[in-house]
């Protein structure tokens, strides 16, 4: 038992590393063509600004953004896979020593007392999305979320007779300068109230979307011309993924999670 | 678009001749606050002279007296306070995201630094004190020794120009 313990609480700390000091390579090849494609001078040097940035954390093994987030994890558990002990209490060992070795930022504070938890753990922290798959396998991804995006989030409860693309862009146009453009954009849709907003972070994890749907409101989010960090440019948001659940018949619950261009995360295989 | 070079403290001269679009680089002293420094400045006023100073919204991870990630914070949070802080006699706020124009009109700018890019800021700063430690690291009070700091954009200029509310409001126009 000890043994897996420990297993979970290393890979922990190796998945968090990874995330806090670089991208995954689809994020940086995003950035990348979005640049060629830029026709805005200032938002072509905040983007390249953006990929030398992710080279000097990469180099000084540093948190390439000092909002090192809370601490989320998605885990695909085996469902034959027998763990003594909290897997929850595992992965909050690991946040609590990466928090030292990274080192991490602690951010995880009391909402009403705002005292500070010191260490990124404490009830609710780490916030862990727990899928069970066939077999006896085991990963944990890391996906920490920084607040200038996530502040921006939110879940519209809309009239069926409303149409949830206008809606959606209307909230980008309005908010997407304090999340740190250009975005990825998960969207839940359907659902209950929270049904919806557990569809768009899943929707962050699946990212980016390549249905018509996605496709067409990607465009039309960057036909706006908010740019990169909202200066203006052509590049506001580099994907958008929608996750669907059935809603009531009097319903039309929309969420959208705003993330930050640093789309970070990191799996690691325990199993 | 120009380039400027500064140094701060930065003076009445150094800040009307920034124009919206222009790129700065800052050297010289430069100061954080974020939610609970300005909140506690409010009741107790603020512990260094802020006359000609660059106050920026960033809640830095510092080690051992070393800057290791220093991006910005989102600026709007701070917008109840820009007037008294301005009254402060800062010059210039550093961040990310923009605040309302108008109480910069022929006192101060806005300039903005790439978000997420706190790798990059860290390699820009110095520790020169901490001051209010008992806020904890992110919201304490951090004095730095700026060296070309940037590039930031001027987004809301001295004399009334904004580049955060043109493209909102041309945005709005193409919902």
């Amino acid at each position: 038992m000890s043994e897996l313990r420990d297993r979970v609480v290393q890979a922990t700390v190796r998945a968090l590393e990874r995330a806090e000091t670089s991208l995954p390579d689809w994020v940086l090849k995003e950035i990348q063509e979005a640049s060629d494609r830029e026709s805005n001078a200032l938002a072509r040097q905040h983007l390249q600004f953006m990929l030398d940035n992710v080279r000097i954390a990469g180099q000084s093994r540093l948190p390439l953004c000092q909002d090192t987030g809370l601490p989320i994890f998605h885990v695909r558990m085996g469902r034959d896979l027998r763990l003594d002990g909290s897997i929850y209490e595992a992965i909050a060992e690991g946040v609590r020593i990466a928090t030292k070795k990274i080192p991490l930022r602690p951010n995880a504070v009391h909402p009403l007392t705002r005292k500070n938890s010191g260490d990124n753990t404490g009830p609710g922290m780490p916030d862990i999305i727990l899928d069970y798959v066939d077999g006896r396998g085991l990963s944990i991804t890391a996906f920490p979320k920084g607040a200038g995006s996530e502040n921006m989030s939110l879940v519209g409860m809309l009239n069926p007779a409303d149409d949830p693309f206008d809606f959606i862009v209307r909230m980008v146009a309005e908010r997407a300068a304090n999340a740190c453009p250009p975005l990825f954009l998960g969207i839940g849709l359907g659902g209950s109230f929270d049904l919806a907003a557990r569809l768009a972070k899943r929707a962050l994890l699946n990212m980016p979307g390549t249905s018509q749907e996605e496709t067409q409101l990607l465009k039309r989010i960057n036909s706006l011309g908010i740019g990169p960090m909202g200066l203006g440019g052509d590049t506001t948001a580099l994907g958008v993924k929608i996750e669907t659940a059935l809603c009531h018949t009097a319903s039309l619950p929309v969420a959208i999670n705003f993330q930050c261009w640093a789309s970070r995360s990191a799996t690691e295989m325990v199993l | 678009m120009t380039t400027y070079r500064l140094e701060t403290p930065l003076s009445c001269e150094d800040v009307e001749k920034l124009v919206a679009g222009d790129v700065v680089f800052l050297s010289g002293p430069l100061f954080t606050a974020r939610d609970k420094a300005h909140a506690l400045m409010r009741r107790a006023g603020c512990p260094v002279s802020l006359e000609g100073a660059a106050l920026y919204h960033c809640g830095p991870i510092i080690q051992d007296n070393r800057v290791l990630s220093a991006g910005p914070t989102t600026s709007g949070r701070m917008a109840r306070y820009t007037e008294e802080i301005l009254k402060n006699g800062v010059r210039a706020i550093i961040g990310k995201g923009g605040l309302p124009g108008e109480p910069f009109r022929n006192k101060a700018v806005y300039l903005a630094y790439p978000g997420g890019c706190g790798a990059a800021a860290a390699r820009q700063l110095v520790v020169l004190a901490v001051h209010l430690p008992e806020l904890g690291m992110a919201e304490s009070l951090w004095a730095f020794e700026a060296r070309n700091f940037g590039p930031m954009i001027v987004a809301v200029d001295a004399h009334g120009k904004d580049l955060y509310q043109e493209v909102r409001r041309s945005a709005g126009t193409r919902i």
